[in-house]
């Protein structure tokens, strides 16, 4: 069976791990960057998958399956945040947010 | 009997320690006799011991009340050594400090503070015994600094004027300089010879160390420096007329009992030590010429009754000092005890004759006393003639011995004669200057005397001391088995011409005294009127300079050092380090801007560097 | 088990008065003075045994015996007599603070009790590690005591005195650490064993940095310069009991180290730095006598002569000779007594006045009579009277030191004019001169009450005892010293003899 190229894989990764750290960079609404990190999480799962699938390991498969939870675990924490956030300061703006200053 | 000479300095002790421990509250009618009574109960025993002693044949006597501490071969003990010096010692400070203390019962009889005046005068009797008969010479230092703090407290006596708090500061600080010096002196000692029991200390050096050795001369200097301080002589005299500032009383007993010539009996107790530093003998010599000499200017110059009397002191004291340089020891303490009763006698009539005008100190304002105060008169007439060597009293015979020890002397013997001569010929100027002036001419009081102040325990005092400074000179004392290789008694053999010489001086300073001040052939205006007559006036009223010379050099620098440095320097490296922190702090607070984005970006950035560096690496 | 139960009383004592707060204010002090004076009592069944250089009532049980550590405790006749200047004071102590401190009473002696029990575990600490926990103990309710019952400048003074002291014990931990590293490599095994690790042979250049550790944490709690900068502004914050035990005892764990540690362990390494340390010493006796004289606070005033005081004890202990070490240790003692109640006297003052500043000050004795003839005898102490304590200790170090070091103990004996300026002058400033009241309300201005007097009278004899008869202190740290002495000695031997 024609597999796909290890390296296809990885490069599919890292371009959505740039992404999602562009998003982190750029976007200003709190909601939008916890979803890129959770591209970022799915592109470093991702990573792994490529080379558990390559070397016939089981490990990465299990790091991929801490990763999901781990994210789902931070979603949790991160949108109750930011909800609390929402609340106390009428906005998601990051900008906005930056009390913990110096 | 002997074994009593433990309850010399008891008495006094228990004596101040009733007067304090009552807190300075007991009446007059109570503390007075606890205060003199405790230093005649100290006479009395004083009186019996000594006869006991000289019964005795004894050469020395040694009496152990306890061990001090006892450390590495270090054992002073609470150990009273008798001998004749000491005992000479012992009973000048009682029985002359007995009558100084009877007097103050009637001079201090209207001070609020009169119990608490007691309290101090029996410490310093005490201290002054356990100085005197201490067998070791740390015993003889606590009663050394003893001596020095009592003269503190009660030259600051009267507390509120803080020119007494000053004088009494400076007394101390000033003889402190010279105790830390015999303090070091001690040191030495120990570490030298193993001990500091003075005769066993003694003989061990004869034996270790040869004559004009370095330890000899290094410790011999460092004990001097220890007896300039606390006898006033230069360059340590500074705060003897100072310290004129107590009770008259507190003076006569600092001049007369052995505080201030505490100095000449350290030296004659450790004589042997001296002999084997020639050097340091010919210094003390010379420091006591001059320091006779520049007091005896000085002394002119002055205005102020006592402290004429305190420099006249500082110029006996200098004649003993002399007489110890030139190896006339028992002529040293002879002197000592007849000044002590003439000292005692000028300064109790003295504080009789500034009672009697009301406090009133300054000479030029008194004049013509001779009929309102009698008492006053005839003492200050017999003590001046004490003080100027009037033949046959008792001034005569010991600054006889002592000038005619100097002339023994190889070599240089004649010029500290001369000295000595040329000293005493000053000491009949301002004696009767003194004298001529208070007693005689018209009166320039501001207030009339009223009645000569006195009473019995006034007055029998200066009666007893008059007679002791007349006959005093024919009081044989017994030192001959102390200064056993020094010399003896009456062995003098001079001309008649050197005889003649140092009887005619004394009655010439009189002479010209008498010209200037009471017939006024010549006048003293006159005598002023160039201005270089006044310049050396100014500077001898002054004490010669050394007050503005110790300012200028000690007391002003470490005061400005203490100024400059009060927020202390150490402090501030580390209030550097501090600084340097919070500003490190400062520097890196602005990169934490709050800002999530900003935080992303720097990690982000980060991690390219480092895994780029890694790459090429 | 005396010892443990001296400890424990103190510990127990303080939970008390901090839980008795809230049935009275009142009941903290009563209890703080019972505890002590049961301690005080308890030590009593110490002496006798100090006549020989053996240890008493030793207590030894395993505690973490993987690393070598064990909970072990031990007096000798030099840890007697510094257990008893402990109880004393700390007696002492409650008494300062019994007007005084009104506010939160029951922690105040929760916490003056659990200081005093970390000083007595010092005392008698003989384990490294044991003793680093107690050095520890003692620092931080001494902290809070200055913290929170200090005066305007407080919390700097605090965090001063924490840092300077946390820092430097950091510094004799890691000694600590590397001095039983080196139990290991020799002996194969881990401890932290008093007796263990005076058997290390530490010496060269790292001997040299092991001892500094332990020198520089000790010197600064002694302190000595240029380590001392801390104490002024710890005393003149720290409430009056905070300044007696501070003064009075903390300052003492400092030399007792030197002695008990320091030296013995490194005698090369102390030797080659003795005469660094003593020029430290004669400095510090001269310099902070000096600035002392320019201060005008009463108690930093009282602190800079404390730092210069503690100068003799410092040139006692390096000059290492029997004279200037029962110098050395008559001076912690008689120091002790003095210093403490000059700062009750301060503190005193500042509590009828509310000022410690003495240009505003003048003329009190009419006023407080009693009180001028407690401070005239305690300054003429500190300045070194015969007959009193202090002489005996700054004589006996001086004589001593002579032997070892000549020009320094020269330049140290002027600490001796020094003394009598700075003492002269704060009698002339306060007590002599005209009455003029200033700035300050007088109305509180009344003679020292009967209780005070009580105190003062018993440090009074204290320190005359010291003075007249100080044999009954010396013979018991004799022995003690006597042995510290002969082992240095032998060691330095065997190690000259290895070097041949």
């Amino acid at each position: 069976m024609e597999t796909i190229p290890v390296e296809h894989g990885f490069v599919l990764a890292g371009i959505l791990f740039c992404l999602g750290l562009i998003g982190v960079l750029t976007r200003r609404n709190v909601v939008f960057v916890l979803m890129s990190l959770e591209i970022m999480l799915n592109a470093s799962g991702l990573a792994f998958i490529v080379a558990a699938a390559r070397w016939g390991h089981a490990e990465g498969q299990v790091m991929f399956l801490m990763i999901l939870t781990l994210a789902a675990a931070e979603v949790a924490v991160g949108l109750g945040l930011i909800i609390q956030m929402f609340r106390r300061f009428q906005t998601v703006d990051i900008n906005v947010l930056s009390e913990m200053k110096g | 009997m002997l074994e009593l000479i433990w309850l010399l300095p008891a008495f006094p002790l228990l004596g101040f320690l009733a007067l304090v421990l009552t807190g300075g509250r007991l009446p007059m009618q109570i503390a007075g006799p606890i205060g003199a009574g405790s230093i005649g109960l100290s006479f009395a025993v004083a009186a019996l011991v000594a006869s006991e002693f000289l019964n005795s044949g004894l050469e020395s006597f040694t009496y152990e009340a306890w061990v001090w501490m006892s450390v590495g071969g270090f054992n002073p003990g609470f150990t009273f050594y008798l001998d004749g010096l000491s005992m000479v010692m012992m009973l000048i400070i009682t029985g002359v400090g007995f009558l100084i203390h009877l007097y103050a019962t009637g001079y201090m009889s209207d001070d609020p503070s009169f119990a608490r005046f007691f309290s101090y005068m029996n410490l310093f009797v005490s201290a002054m015994l356990m100085l005197v008969l201490g067998d070791n010479l740390v015993l003889l230092y606590l009663g050394w600094e003893g001596v020095g703090l009592c003269s503190y407290l009660l030259i600051g006596f009267w507390y509120t004027n803080p020119t007494n708090g000053y004088a009494a500061r400076k007394a101390f600080v000033v003889t402190r300089v010279g105790d830390t010096s015999m303090a070091i002196g001690l040191f030495l000692l120990f570490a030298q010879l193993g001990t500091l029991n003075i005769q066993d200390m003694l003989h061990a050096a004869e034996m270790q160390w040869s004559v004009g050795s370095g330890f000899a001369v290094a410790a011999s200097l460092l004990l001097l420096g220890g007896a300039v301080g606390k006898s006033a002589q230069l360059p340590l005299q500074t705060w003897l007329p100072d310290a004129m500032a107590g009770p008259t009383p507190i003076s006569a007993l600092i001049h007369a009992a052995p505080m201030v010539t505490a100095g000449v009996y350290l030296i004659a107790r450790t004589h042997p030590l001296f002999e084997m530093a020639p050097s340091v003998q010919l210094l003390v010599a010379l420091i006591g010429l001059v320091t006779l000499l520049l007091s005896g200017f000085t002394a002119m110059t002055q205005s102020d009754i006592k402290r004429i009397l305190a420099y006249s002191t500082v110029s006996q004291i200098g004649y003993m000092f002399l007489g110890l340089g030139v190896g006339a020891w028992s002529a040293a303490i002879f002197h000592l005890m007849t000044h002590a009763f003439f000292k005692a006698l000028l300064f109790l009539a003295s504080g009789t004759v500034i009672l009697s005008l009301h406090h009133e100190q300054n000479i030029f304002k008194m004049g013509g006393l001779r009929k309102a105060l009698p008492v006053s008169f005839f003492s200050f007439l017999i003590g001046s003639l004490a003080l100027t060597a009037f033949p046959f009293t008792s001034g005569y015979f010991s600054k006889d011995e002592i000038l005619l020890g100097a002339l023994e002397l190889e070599g240089v013997g004649f010029w500290f004669w001369l000295g000595g001569v040329v000293g005493a010929f000053f000491t009949g100027i301002y004696t009767f200057r003194l004298f001529f002036i208070v007693f005689f001419g018209d009166s320039h009081a501001e207030h009339p005397p009223g009645k000569e102040v006195g009473g019995w325990h006034m007055n029998g005092p200066l009666i007893l001391l008059m007679t002791l400074a007349l006959a005093g000179g024919f009081i044989h004392v017994p030192l001959d088995d102390v200064f056993s290789h020094g010399e003896g008694y009456g062995e003098h053999h001079v001309s008649g011409l050197i005889h003649g010489i140092m009887i005619a001086v004394p009655l010439l300073g009189i002479a010209v005294s008498y010209l200037f001040f009471m017939s006024k052939t010549f006048s003293v205006d006159k005598l002023m009127a160039s201005a270089l007559a006044k310049k050396l006036h100014a500077f001898w009223f002054g004490g010669w300079g050394f007050d503005t010379l110790y300012n200028a050099v000690l007391v002003r620098p470490f005061l400005y050092l203490a100024r400059v440095n009060r927020k202390d320097i150490v402090d501030s490296f580390y209030a550097l380090v501090v600084t340097v922190s919070q500003a490190a702090n400062g520097l890196i607070v602005k990169s934490q801007t709050g800002s999530l984005r900003w935080y992303a970006l720097t990690v982000a950035g980060g991690l390219v560097v480092m895994v780029s560096l890694g790459a090429t690496l | 088990m005396i010892l443990v139960t001296l400890i424990a009383v103190l510990f127990v004592g303080g939970l008390a008065c901090w839980l008795s707060e809230r049935f009275n204010p009142n009941l903290p002090r009563v209890i703080a003075l019972l505890t002590l004076l049961l301690d005080f009592a308890l030590m009593f069944s110490l002496l006798g045994a100090e006549s020989t250089s053996t240890w008493v009532a030793v207590l030894e049980a395993p505690w973490i015996s993987r690393f070598g550590i064990s909970f072990y405790l031990a007096a000798d006749g030099l840890s007697v007599l510094l257990l008893m200047l402990t109880a004393f004071l700390g007696v002492v102590a409650v008494g300062a603070a019994w007007d005084e401190v009104q506010d939160r009473s029951g922690f105040f002696y929760f916490n003056l009790l659990w200081t005093l029990a970390g000083v007595v575990g010092v005392f008698t600490a003989l384990d490294l590690f044991l003793f680093f926990f107690f050095w520890e103990v003692m620092l931080i309710p001494m902290y809070l005591i200055i913290a929170i019952w200090g005066h305007e400048n407080k919390n700097y003074a605090a965090m001063k005195f924490f840092i300077f002291t946390q820092v430097t014990g950091m510094m004799m931990l890691v000694s600590i650490l590397v001095l039983a590293y080196f139990h290991y490599l020799q002996f194969g095994s881990l401890s932290f064993n008093y007796h263990d690790l005076l058997n290390v042979s530490l010496t060269g250049e790292m001997g040299m940095w092991v001892m500094l550790g332990f020198f520089i944490s000790f010197s600064t709690k002694l302190p000595s310069m240029p380590f001392h900068s801390w104490l002024p502004d710890a005393h003149s914050q720290a409430p009056t009991a905070g300044s007696v035990v501070l003064a009075g005892v903390l300052l003492k764990t400092g030399a007792y180290g030197l002695i008990r540690f320091a030296v013995p362990f490194f005698p090369e390494a102390s030797m080659a730095f003795a005469p660094i340390a003593m020029t430290l010493a004669a400095v510090s006796i001269l310099y902070c006598a000096k600035v002392a004289f320019a201060q005008d606070d009463i108690k930093r005033l009282i602190a800079y002569t404390s730092v210069s005081h503690m100068g003799f004890v410092t040139l006692g202990i390096y000059a290492w000779n029997e004279l200037a070490l029962q110098g050395a240790v008559m001076t912690m003692l008689a120091h002790g007594l003095s210093a403490a109640a000059l700062f009750m006297l301060a503190g005193g003052l500042q509590h009828r006045i509310h000022t410690r500043n003495m240009p505003e000050m003048g003329g009190f004795w009419p006023k407080v009579p009693k009180m001028t003839a407690v401070a005239i005898f305690f300054s003429v102490a500190a300045l070194g009277m015969p007959g009193l304590g202090n002489f005996i200790g700054e004589f006996l170090a001086l004589i001593g030191a002579f032997q070892a070091n000549v020009t320094l103990t020269v330049v140290a004996a002027f600490g001796l004019i020094l003394a009598s300026v700075y003492s002269l002058w704060v009698l002339q400033k306060v007590f002599q001169g005209e009455y003029s009241n200033r700035s300050f309300d007088d109305s509180h201005l009344t003679d020292l009450s009967r209780r005070e007097m009580l105190y003062f009278a018993a440090m009074m004899i204290g320190l005359v005892w010291m003075g007249l008869y100080p044999q009954t202190f010396l013979s018991m740290s004799e022995p003690v010293l006597a042995q510290l002495l002969s082992d240095s000695t032998q060691t330095l031997v065997t190690s000259l003899e290895g070097g041949l």
